[in-house]
């Protein structure tokens, strides 16, 4: 795989002084899904922006299939779409027209054929001649997308897509977002959920306080992030572990009445039932258990402590 | 260059135009009508000619210039600061299209849309009093240039502008006092001498004459000056316009 989108130490210091990206190195693959995940912030938007040319990076550079950003801005970005993240829309136009506007601004030639696929791919055909404010907030993120889509770019960027969205919405656009990767779009969307991006992306980078604490493979971010606790509360406090269960390797707390067992949530089989057994078995009596599940912030506070 | 976007942007405000037509023709038809029932019959029938002119049909350059540069302004003004208020200009932004680009399509339907309102005035003017072009191409010369040049500095004040009593402000307050003041009604030299130094700093004096010297062959000043400051003008504008969208100025963060 290789790169369509590089950026190299981008760093943004805003008028105020504010620091909101630095040193923010990052390779977007050609033909992933990379969810940018990070608290609210964190700087995605800026970080989006910079690359999209509605922020002016302080230092860095960033490339879009080679072309430097800067110095080739017609080539970079008429193969960007972006979906902000307000509703910004006009009030009067309607649904085909401001379709039709965006692909002209985009330098592309009219295309009444491309503008209806991409209506019906967002099951807005019928409101094609609404005027915008007349619709509903899911169907203007609708339009909006479709408004980044109609030139036809080969990356997407979607700045918190899912918010304010319903249920059914947020499932046709993870749809869509799929069949978009088959046609080799490449998506980098933004959130602050850990489980959309579990749903959805290929690559989670981490972001927080300007800073991208990692990029890695999904699978491999939920093995080391996704951690769940199971706390067994005794009746009567243990003085040690007995051996029979080392291979849980539980933890004992100082006053002997609580163990807790650290596990994976993305490993299927926990071995949950046979710990509980076990411990019975050992002649240890069972107060009462309960799970927890390490929180985003919990794994952003990790994050950040890491950090040297 | 992005043909395709310039015709979009263009074609987007002409429509906009298009939609609220009453309402752009209406008022300055209005008012130019009854600035010629009260000065060209009321007025003027007891005025006596200026530079051999009735002054009914002497005050239709002036009026044109006063209709002209406000509409231009407000026109241009609004057209790129409604986008940037409620957000919409981050599209414009981030699509491949130069800063030329972006003002050839919006500098162009406000420039073309005053255009089309100043002739309907010069028409209407035409039913209250006779009228008599000597140089018409010059005419259409200066009225185009004055439309591009008031529509590239409302764009100016358009971006500038945080809030709409911004917008409002630079027309209401130097606009339409220095068209009052740059003789519209009257010529420089019927104004005490102290006066008629002072005037002389009113830009729009040059624009003015010039365009009342391509009605009838008499002037404040030479055409060639006139000329001069409406594209040393315009040149200005041109600038501080490039500034802004090199430096991002209120449009980029
Ligand atoms: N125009 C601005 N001026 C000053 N600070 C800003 C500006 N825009 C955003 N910020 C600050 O930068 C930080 C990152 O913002 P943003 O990129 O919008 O975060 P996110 O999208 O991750 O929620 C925030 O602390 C925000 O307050
Ligand atoms: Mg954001």
């Amino acid at each position: 795989m290789q790169a369509i989108v590089s950026i190299s130490n981008l760093s943004k210091t805003y008028a105020s002084g504010f620091q909101a990206l630095k040193e923010v190195s990052l390779d977007i693959q050609q033909g992933e899904i990379l969810a940018l995940l990070g608290p609210n912030g964190a700087g995605k938007t800026t970080l989006i922006s910079a690359i999209c040319g509605l922020v002016n990076p302080s230092s860095g550079s960033v490339s879009v299939a080679g072309h430097d950003i800067v110095t080739d801005y017609r080539v970079t970005r008429s193969l960007i779409g972006l979906v902000p993240q307000e509703l910004t829309l006009g009030s009067f136009d309607t649904v085909w027209e401001t379709l039709n506007f965006s692909r002209g601004l985009f330098g592309k030639k009219p295309n009444p054929a491309l503008i209806e696929h991409v209506l019906r791919e967002l099951s807005l055909w019928d409101k094609k001649d609404s005027e915008l404010m007349t619709l509903s907030g899911g169907m203007k993120r609708r339009v909006l997308i479709g408004k980044a889509l109609v030139h036809e770019p080969r990356v997407l960027f979607l700045d918190e897509p899912t918010a304010g969205v319903d249920v059914e919405l947020r499932k046709d656009m993870w749809e869509l977002v799929r069949r978009l990767r088959e046609s080799d779009v490449t998506i980098v969307l933004t959130t602050h959920y850990i489980e959309e991006a579990e749903e959805i992306a290929d690559r989670v980078g981490v972001i927080n306080n300007g800073e991208l604490l990692l990029v890695e493979d999904k699978q491999a971010l939920m093995h080391k992030l996704g951690k769940k606790q199971l706390l067994v509360e005794l009746k009567e406090s243990a003085s040690h572990i007995p051996d029979v269960l080392a291979e849980w390797a539980l933890e004992l707390s100082a006053d002997g009445k609580q163990l807790t067992y650290t596990y994976d949530s993305s490993n299927p089989h926990t071995g949950i039932a046979s710990l509980l057994r076990t411990i019975s078995d050992a002649g240890l009596l069972l107060k009462d258990i309960q799970t927890s599940q390490s929180s985003l912030e919990d794994i952003f506070v990790n994050l950040v402590m890491e950090k040297p | 260059m992005n043909i395709y976007a310039i015709r979009v942007i263009y074609k987007y405000e002409m429509l906009r135009f298009r939609n609220t037509l009453m309402q752009s023709f209406a008022s300055p038809v209005i008012s130019t009508a009854l600035y010629f029932v009260v000065f060209g019959s009321a007025i003027g029938s007891r005025m006596q000619e200026i530079d051999g002119v009735s002054y009914g049909t002497f005050i239709v350059p002036g009026l044109m210039m006063l209709t002209l540069l406000t509409q231009s302004i407000a026109n241009a003004s609004f057209a790129i600061f409604f986008p940037k208020f409620t957000g919409t200009i981050y599209e414009v932004m981030s699509a491949p299209i130069s800063f030329f680009e972006i003002l050839t399509g919006y500098v162009g339907a406000a420039a073309t849309k005053s255009m089309i309102i100043g002739l309907v005035i010069l028409a209407t003017a035409g039913f209250f009093v006779p009228l008599n072009i000597a140089h018409p191409v010059w005419m259409m010369g200066f009225l185009i240039l004055t439309c591009v040049s008031f529509s590239l500095f409302g764009f100016i004040i358009g971006l500038w502008a945080t809030n709409f009593e911004k917008l409002q402000l630079i027309p209401m307050l130097v606009i339409t006092p220095l068209v009052f003041l740059g003789g519209s009604f009257y010529t420089i030299d019927m104004l005490p001498p102290a006066w008629q130094t002072v005037t002389l700093f009113n830009p729009v004096v040059y624009l003015i004459s010039g365009f009342r010297w391509s009605f009838f062959e008499v002037s404040d000043v030479s055409v060639g000056l006139s000329l001069f400051m409406i594209l040393t003008f315009l040149t200005a504008c041109l600038i501080v316009v490039w500034w802004m969208f090199k430096t991002g100025y209120r449009l980029k963060k």
